[in-house]
């Protein structure tokens, strides 16, 4: 149905929206920034702009993609393309695919060194992490991790890569001098992803099938806090954390629900479920804009993203993508 | 002018008096659409996902859903009780001497009906303020947006009641006006389903629907809740109103009651 606002007609209202509108588009305009989608479905990528809200482009890239990362300077993004078994890389000025990285079978998720350099690439089916080095595209390390590796993340000190296997239900940790696996943390089922709090002090790794999202003590590499999850009128069965997501400030923790249609809110000292927030169909991965006034999420099922306003932990609008989106990275 | 402020005064006095004399009354009209919110929403929760619809910007719970088709329930019993109570007050009650003033009879039920809306605003939200800590949080602007379509709703529900009381003799009748008038009205409308769910089941039963004054009643006050304006919703409810109340007033002349005796 067609619609306008009511306010056209009353003139008090339309004083008082106005300046509402005025301050909306002033704070827009501090967070202007594009968000970038992997289009699992699609092999497409769709970017939008985050003052609209609306989706601007949509570039072909490689089958399947699905893990997305920037490089630091926010210059190149790295494409996980899955089914054409490569890591890509998109010129973000050109918006042209400048190289492929020999990443292994069917990469999915990855990790960037802070080093700008070495990148971790868990490699599903091969039962390994590929290290490769983007400079020169050459193939550092392949180290073996157990079966369907999963979530990568490297420590904000650079010092630790972490991968997650499915099936094994282990977090296998990996000194990154050496490259050699040197510790696992046995996990809940399904372990997904994992994620450094940005001291690198603690580890979040989600479990899909356990349900539950393992805090672990990074020095000592033993879960210190165990989450789980209930909503009104969701099966606990459909409660399958994926996504996980950590305000700089340490204020905050989201954790992405997958089927259950969610996403946590979790007191990142206390560990406490604050609320749940109603997002589209299996929300999977999730990314902070510049300031982490927003995070945005993928619901795959629905084919869309959703804006969650950070300060109000409110879900203000959901934007339809292309088909099973799956990884989000925002572009200051 | 003076007679016609003292005649308004008058019939909303009264209204309003009848409301705090019957607070059984207002406290029924509030439990209804409360157990709706917190009960039946709540089982059907999980049952019925809501996709984005306009007026709604991402995906909303059923209990958000249902909240303006429930405001709407308020005004559609509030005006369904409060004008079939005219049967009863054109005999015996004060509209019998109100309606042998020197005012004129249209202008006299025009003020029963607004003094009909403005006791049901109340209801309506104070219904919305116990709504709020349940989740239905619409933009605190738009409690003030959806004044203006809760009242035009109340008047055409309220001259459609009038419209009913004006051919109905005796009070008992109020049984038959819940089973043809009142639940058909609520239940084919978007109150409880949207229509696009509705087509889903029933081709027939969405065009029902569709032709339900009632639907485009809530859908008003959907859109007026979330700042926003359904053009077509308007044009239906105003046009209405304007029909409803003309038949109601057509209904109460002094020489189609000499023809009814």
């Amino acid at each position: 149905m067609k619609t306008t606002t009511l306010l056209k007609s009353l003139s008090l209202s339309l004083l008082v929206a106005g300046s509402g509108f005025a301050a909306t588009a002033l704070s827009s305009t501090a967070v202007a920034a594009t968000a970038i989608v992997s289009n699992e479905k699609d092999d497409t990528l769709s970017l939008i702009d985050l003052d609209s809200l609306q989706v601007t482009e949509t570039l072909p890239v490689g089958q399947r993609p699905r893990g997305i990362t920037l490089s630091k300077d926010h210059s190149k993004l790295y494409i996980c393309a899955s089914d054409s078994d490569t890591v890509q890389i998109m010129d973000l000025k050109t918006r042209q695919i400048i190289a492929e990285l020999p990443s292994g079978e069917d990469p999915e998720q990855f990790a960037l060194h802070p080093n700008d350099r070495l990148l971790y690439i868990a490699n599903e089916d091969d039962a390994l992490v590929t290290v490769v080095d983007t400079g020169d595209r050459s193939v550092v390390a392949q180290i073996d991790v157990g079966v369907e590796p999963e979530g990568m993340a490297v420590s904000p000190d650079g010092k630790w890569a972490v991968n997650t296997s499915e099936t094994t239900n282990m977090v296998h940790w990996i000194d990154t001098e050496t490259h050699q696996l040197v510790d696992n943390t046995l996990v809940d089922q399904r372990p997904r992803h994992v994620e450094f709090s940005k001291d690198g002090n603690i580890l979040w790794a989600s479990s899909e099938i356990g349900g539950t999202v393992s805090v672990i003590d990074v020095a000592s590499r033993q879960i210190q806090h165990k989450l789980s999850f209930k909503i009104r009128g969701v099966h606990p069965d459909k409660v399958q954390p994926v996504g996980v997501k950590l305000t700089d400030d340490g204020r905050y923790a989201f954790i992405a629900l997958g089927p259950a249609n969610h996403v946590a809110v979790v007191d990142a000292k206390t560990f406490e479920v604050l609320d749940y927030l109603l997002v589209g169909r299996r929300v999977w991965h999730m990314a902070f804009n510049e300031d982490q006034s927003r995070l945005l999420t993928t619901n795959g099922v629905s084919g869309d993203v959703s804006v969650i306003d950070v300060d109000q932990l409110k879900v203000t609008k959901s934007i339809k993508v292309g088909r099973y989106p799956w990884g989000v990275v925002v572009l200051p | 002018m003076n007679s016609y402020w003292f005649g308004f005064r008058g019939i909303l006095g009264r209204e309003f008096l009848r409301f705090i004399s019957q607070r059984s009354r207002f406290l029924s009209a509030l439990v209804r659409p409360l157990l709706w919110l917190l009960v039946f929403a709540a089982g059907f929760r999980a049952a019925l996902g809501i996709a984005i619809i306009a007026p709604y910007e991402t995906y909303i719970t059923y209990e958000v859903y249902i909240a303006p088709g429930l405001c709407c329930m308020i005004l559609l019993f509030n005006g369904m009780q409060s004008s079939l109570g005219m049967v009863y007050d054109r005999e015996m009650g004060s509209m019998r001497v109100l309606l042998m003033s020197p005012l004129p009879r249209p202008f006299l039920l025009i003020c029963k009906l607004l003094a009909i809306a403005l006791i049901s605003l109340a209801q309506v939200y104070a219904f919305l303020a116990i709504a709020r800590p349940v989740g239905v949080e619409p933009p605190p602007l738009g409690y003030l947006t959806v004044l203006p379509a809760l009242v035009l709703v109340a008047l055409m529900l309220g001259a459609l009641g009038l419209l009913i009381s004006s051919r109905i003799r005796q009070l008992e009748n109020f049984a038959g006006v819940m089973n043809f008038v009142i639940f058909p009205m609520f239940f084919l409308s978007s109150a409880l389903y949207p229509l696009w769910k509705m087509r889903e089941a029933s081709e027939w039963l969405y065009w029902l629907c569709l032709a339900n004054p009632f639907s485009h009643a809530v859908e008003l006050v959907r859109f007026a809740l979330y700042q926003q304006l359904n053009l077509p919703a308007l044009a239906i409810t105003a046009g209405c109103t304007l029909a409803f109340s003309l038949l109601a007033v057509a209904g109460f002349s002094p020489q189609r009651a000499a023809r009814a005796r």
